[in-house]
């Protein structure tokens, strides 16, 4: 069990290894009832580098160890990203927030991930390092396919870095089968900044409806420099639904999953516009 | 002090009756046997359970214990061709079991003889979760590694999934009393539906547990979690050739059973003690989530048509009713839970002209069994959805339909019972609406419904201004009380109070302790028939060793039938006490003890006089009693997405007699919930016979955050032949829930949803904003109700203006 | 790995694979089987243990990670009473027996745990902010009425009772 950043890049520099972390998802798999265990595995729990949540020129970092009551808990993420805020409250309940972490969440990019949705709508970045070195990878370029991420197998994510442009405005949005402890049937953040005339900067980012989480770009266009009235919600929900291509599966139908999102957003730009 | 978080609006916690005929026989304030004081005792086990000494199976420890598993069938059905153990393990750690190692009859004795313990090479798998084989090992790793080494083969049949299609049929029956077409003839309007229900798992959070120990007789003694000691002690000497004493089956403490632990542990008691036999160690074998959920038994599937003819002010005057269940791979119990559904599948309401033709086939899924209510909340629910339908389309409301047809005294049921005592659907019915202010909040989401049309329309991808929308709904249901028909005649069960040679007076009966408080209530009632203190009566743990047969712990029977025969045991031990010594038992019982020795009462069933039941013909006296039940249930409906909230929930039941006020109310909350459970997200998936949603992150049920404020108001209606008056109360919410959340979601947004669960996509599909989703779909044509009476309407139209989505057709009278 | 914890108080030290759950370590190596195990993925909360001050599922933890921590378990709950080697249950406990907050008791243990988070962080009588915080914690048998009463009943400053 490593103890700093520099032995556990070490260890991966050997040979591949399973990340652990807050341990809710790996260790689901520990007792080997469903499919073998993991093989190799590093236990990140104890590397304090990786905690920490810090504002610093218009950028928010977030350790990868954070925790989602940590982020919950505080009041630097509440002022300025609140949907992150959001996001956090629907994972799980209590005892998954007390170990679950943002880095985790992105590491194991599964497509309902609900952080991930409000990381890509407001254009973070994920650092990500091993022995080689650290780099930057733009969330837009992070999860690959189907639970796969840009990390190489002697890497791992270190920190989470989100911009905070003057005047943006995230909403979050999270559709499950209960109010707690459940995965998401869709889940979706908004972003954008509005100079007066219109929106700009728009972001619209789900979970749930693809392979990984992904960016909703025709849909973003459809807001970008419009007004939040009537005709715009009324567009942007219909490219919406044109846009996402969901799946049934044991949660939902791919049907639902389109028109429910096409509605969530329009209701988002119908309270953003107040009518 | 108390904290109500949820206060009653009004009038007490428990209701005097009031208003119906008078059947009374324990008078309101009279101090009966078992009466709630002002506070019942406190749960009995209940400071064990507390500090974490309770013993559950998996927290005994035999040392040397070894670990079973299953090894089951992959595919639905196919004939098992053989099992090979890989060439490259080393058999010698570990046992394994097949069809072959059976010293008795390879059956799980139940109803019918149909299901085997292990299939035999050559036999035929009739389901995907189907145990083909046992392995025993002396840890964990070890039987995973002897799980991976042994194969099985097989060659695939075709099976087959719908149960209307199956040929294999496990029960029928037909109910009929007077003339079903000349009842159609007769009315004005007759209307048509078909619902249908889908699988639920009981889920007990404490999974199905058994451990097997040799007896140094020879025989074998299980420790489990277990409703029924005396069924998993019949199975265990069927299978195994055991005497009475070599098989003995002792109830661990148990983490709720809800029906779910009635059959089932027979065939994994049978499991254990076959590899205990074989490696000669204690076995334990605790299945974890996946396994419990994968190959236990669920609610059946079911579903329900009615056809049903009313006069133009809504009274019954004919309804013919046909039901399917759906029984799974093997008959379980099956048929008698199909019995169960077709009894009550009219609902508590009075009708001249019955048919109801019920069969439950055999498909090739897991079996399906008890589950609390046991077919009746699957056909309660069409009953009360297809009322509320026929309500609707005479616009009368949902409780003057009720009203005018709720059975009162003296009513006949469609068995040809006559309803002499203990009938309170009328004041459960109106107990609940005016509780939960029904018509005042009806009235105002009839006014946002009006509202929000005059907004302006709404499309597939966007609402209208309001988001949500409120609506409340009201169900009211029947359910007899202990086994049907001649059920406790032939069970003859037995319940013993004994006063010991040390002068201490204990409780010997089989009725096992889930957490519904048999362990409170027998000493309670035992220690008022006696008149000495709670805490001086003991109550015998529940081990075949020591205990009569007192019947299962099913059927809401525990406190009527085996609580009844604890106060006459009682009753009788306090006369032969009190002759004896010309004192009061409370005064001489240890006296006695120490000059004639100890004394046992065994107190078997009697007939309750002028109960008559013929099985043939499915005629007479199908219950003793009814308990009675209504719900009303408030929601808000997300209009965007179809989420539903159960936001309040006034559940009125009458139970007979409240022996325990605080228990019997645990019950109805917990009853409410798993039936709004039952109403809104349990949903069991299937693909090829197999469940999909096999573990607890994709078979959800409520969390604290899902459920309803829910305020519990217990009425009492005594029952003349239980020496307390009790009828039992597990069930009875079980079977209103549902239909509440239906008819709550029809009132706020106007869809009537045929299918549980009502999930946001039902509901999406429902009101027509989705095409796909897994319902049926809305018909084009509109008539308006008043030409539904008028004149027959042709199949297909929908009668209701602002209801665009009842997918369903009226039909006006067959001529 | 060696590893060695505070459980309820009492030190205790173990040999054991790092990766062995904090469930199995607490139930078959130390005895303490007051915390159940309902689902083995975190989403049924019955083996709930407060470790370090957050209530926690100890199915999820792996033991390499509590060197050196405190771990609290439904065990922990009951304290020696004055004058008596009888335990009394804890206003927590009580209140759960008073008001009927366990039926089948297989939940019991972890919300009570989750519980005693709650009100050790100091929280209040609030029904909703109760039902949050025991919302990773099923129970089947009581439709939450009774333990959100108990709870409340618990969280309620002594001075208003």
């Amino acid at each position: 069990m490593p103890r700093t950043l520099d032995e556990a890049f070490a260890i991966l520099a050997t040979a591949p290894h399973r990340p652990i972390a807050g341990g809710t998802d790996v260790m689901v798999q520990i007792t080997g009832e469903i499919g073998p265990p993991p093989d190799r595995m590093i236990d990140l729990w104890r590397l304090d580098e990786l905690r920490g949540i810090a504002l610093d020129a218009g950028v928010l970092t977030l350790g990868a160890l954070t925790t989602y009551t940590d982020i919950r808990r505080s009041a630097v993420c509440r002022e300025h990203v609140p949907a992150l805020v959001d996001a956090a409250a629907t994972i799980g309940a209590s005892q998954i927030q007390n170990r679950g972490t943002l880095g985790g969440n992105i590491a194991n990019a599964s497509p309902a991930g609900d952080t991930l949705p409000v990381l890509l709508a407001t254009d973070a970045e994920i650092v990500v390092g091993g022995a080689r070195g650290e780099r930057t990878i733009p969330v837009t370029e992070f999860w690959v396919a189907y639970r796969k991420t840009a990390l190489a197998p002697d890497e791992l994510v270190l920190r989470v870095r989100i911009p905070l442009p003057a005047g943006r405005e995230v909403r979050f949005r999270k559709i499950g089968t209960r109010r707690a402890q459940a995965i998401s049937k869709v889940v979706m953040a908004l972003a954008w900044r509005d100079g007066g005339r219109g929106w700009s900067d728009v972001r619209l980012a789900l979970g749930s409806v693809a392979d990984r989480p992904i960016r909703a770009r025709r849909t973003e266009r459809a807001l970008e420099g419009r007004r939040p009235i009537a005709e715009t919600a009324d567009r942007a929900a219909a490219t919406l639904a044109g846009e996402i291509e969901p799946i049934d599966d044991v949660r939902s139908t791919a049907d639902y999953r389109r028109v429910v999102a096409a509605r969530v957003l329009h209701r988002l730009v119908r309270d953003a516009g107040g009518w | 002090m108390t904290i109500r978080t949820a206060p009653p609006r009004t009038g007490s916690p428990v209701a005097p009756r009031t208003g119906t005929p008078d059947a009374l026989l324990i008078h309101p304030g009279e101090i009966a046997p078992g009466r709630a004081r002002t506070r019942g005792p406190l749960r009995r086990e209940g400071p064990e359970k507390l500090t974490g000494e309770a013993k559950y199976a998996d927290d005994l420890v035999f040392p040397g214990a070894w670990y079973g598993a299953t090894i089951r069938s992959t595919d639905a059905r196919a004939r098992l061709v053989g099992i090979d153990l890989a060439k490259d393990f080393d058999w010698s750690k570990v046992v394994v079991v097949t069809a072959a190692d059976i010293p008795g009859e390879n059956i799980v004795s139940l109803i019918s003889d149909d299901q085997p313990v292990l299939i035999p090479v050559g036999g035929e798998i009739q389901h995907h979760a189907e145990p083909l084989a046992l392995i025993a090992a002396p840890d964990r790793e070890t039987l995973r590694a002897a799980k991976r080494a042994l194969t099985v083969r097989t060659e695939k049949l075709e099976p087959i999934f719908d149960p209307l299609a199956s040929e294999h049929v496990f029960a029928h029956y037909e109910i009929a009393s007077g003339d079903v077409e000349a009842g159609f003839a007769g009315a004005d309007l007759v209307l048509e539906g078909t619902y249908r229900v889908g699988h639920q798992e009981q889920l007990y959070i404490e999974n199905n547990a058994m451990i097997a120990v040799l007896r140094e007789d020879g025989g074998v003694t299980l420790h489990g979690s277990l409703q029924c000691p005396y069924y998993v002690h019949k199975a265990l000497k069927r299978a195994l050739a055991l005497d009475d004493v070599r098989a003995q089956v002792i109830q661990a403490e148990t983490g709720g059973g809800f029906g779910g632990k009635e059959e089932y542990p027979s065939i994994l008691a049978i499991h254990a003690a076959l590899l205990a036999l074989k490696c000669r160690k204690p076995v334990r074998m605790i299945y974890d989530r996946h396994e419990d959920i994968a190959a236990t038994t669920k609610r059946h599937p079911a579903i329900v048509s009615h056809r049903t003819g009313v006069k133009r002010d809504g009274t019954l005057v004919a309804q013919d009713i046909d039901i399917v269940m759906d029984g799974g791979a093997y008959s379980t119990l099956t048929p008698v839970v199909l019995s169960r559904g077709a009894i009550h599948a009219g609902g508590p309401y009075r009708c001249p002209n019955v048919r109801i033709r019920a069969r439950a086939t055999r498909t090739n899924t897991p079996p399906n069994g008890a589950f609390r209510g046991f077919g009746a909340p699957q056909t309660e629910f069409a009953a009360e959805t297809h009322l509320n339908r026929l309500a609707d389309a005479l616009a009368i409301g949902p409780l003057d339909i009720r009203r005018k047809n709720v059975y009162r005294i003296g009513d006949i049921t469609p068995t040809g019972q006559v309803l002499r005592e203990s009938v309170a659907g009328e004041e459960v019915l109106e107990r609940g609406a005016e509780a939960a202010e029904f018509e005042r909040l009806r009235e105002r989401s009839a006014r946002a419904r009006t509202e929000a049309a005059a907004s302006g329309p709404s499309s597939p991808l966007a609402t209208g201004p309001t988001r949500r929308a409120s609506g409340i709904g009201l169900a009211l249901a029947w359910h007899g009380a202990g086994f049907t028909g001649s059920g406790e005649v032939k069970l003859a069960s037995v319940a013993s109070v004994e006063l010991t040679a040390a002068g201490e007076i204990r409780i010997l009966t089989a009725s096992t302790e889930m957490g519904q408080g048999t362990k409170t209530i027998f000493p309670q009632l035992v220690a008022d028939a006696l008149s000495v203190p709670y805490e001086d009566v003991e109550i015998a743990p529940q081990d075949t060793a020591f205990v009569p047969d007192s019947g299962p712990t099913v059927a809401s029977r525990t406190a009527m039938v085996v609580g009844g025969l604890c106060i006459k045991a009682a009753e009788r031990l306090r006369e032969q006490v009190e002759l004896a010594t010309d004192r009061s038992f409370a005064e001489s019982y240890r006296d006695y003890a120490k000059e004639h020795g100890g004394v046992r009462i065994d107190q078997k069933f009697e007939a309750y006089p002028g109960v008559h039941f013929d099985d043939e013909t499915y005629r007479g006296d199908a219950y003793p009693a009814f308990g009675w039940a209504s719900c009303v249930a408030e929601v808000d409906v997300d209009l965007d997405t179809g989420e539903v909230a159960v936001t309040n929930v006034v559940a009125v039941d009458d139970i007979g007699r409240v022996i325990h006020q605080t228990l019997a109310e645990g019950q109805v909350e917990g009853g409410t919930l798993q039936a709004i459970g039952y109403a809104t997200i349990e949903e069991m998936k299937l693909h090829d016979g197999r469940y999909l949603n096999d573990r607890l992150a994709t078979y959800l049920i409520p969390t604290a955050l899902d459920a309803p404020r829910i305020t519990a108001i217990l009425v009492e209606a005594p029952f003349s032949g239980a020496p307390h008056g009790a009828k039992g109360v597990g069930e009875l919410p079980m079977d209103v829930g549902a239909p509440a959340v239906v008819a709550a979601i029809h009132d706020a947004t106007g869809a009537w949803i045929h299918e549980l669960p009502a999930t946001p996509e039902r509901i999406l599909a429902a009101l027509g904003a989705t095409t796909t989703a897994p319902s049926p779909t809305v018909p084009a044509g509109r008539r308006r109700v008043e030409d539904a009476i008028e004149a027959p309407i042709e199949e297909g139209t929908d009668p209701r203006p602002d209801a665009p989505t009842d997918p369903q057709p009226l039909r006006g009278p067959q001529k | 790995m060696n590893v060695r914890l505070l459980v309820n108080g009492s030190p205790v030290e173990l040999d054991v694979p790092g990766m062995r759950r904090l469930l199995d370590v607490l139930r078959e190596d130390l005895g303490l089987t007051g915390t159940k195990e309902g689902c083995g993925e975190g989403e049924c909360g019955a083996c709930s243990v407060i470790l370090d001050g957050q209530v926690v599922d100890a199915c999820l933890v792996p033991m390499s990670q509590v060197d050196g921590s405190t771990v609290r378990t439904v065990e922990g709950l009951a304290r020696p009473a004055a004058g008596s080697t009888e335990r009394q249950l804890d206003e927590l406990q009580a209140a759960f027996l008073a008001t009927g907050g366990a039926q089948c008791g297989i939940c019991t243990p972890g919300m009570l745990m989750a519980a005693r988070a709650y009100v050790d962080a100091g929280g209040g009588p609030d029904d909703d902010a109760i039902r949050e915080a025991i919302a990773g914690n099923l129970c089947r048998c009581t439709g939450y009425t009774k333990i959100v009463e108990a709870i409340a009943l618990a969280a309620t400053p002594k001075a208003e009772v």
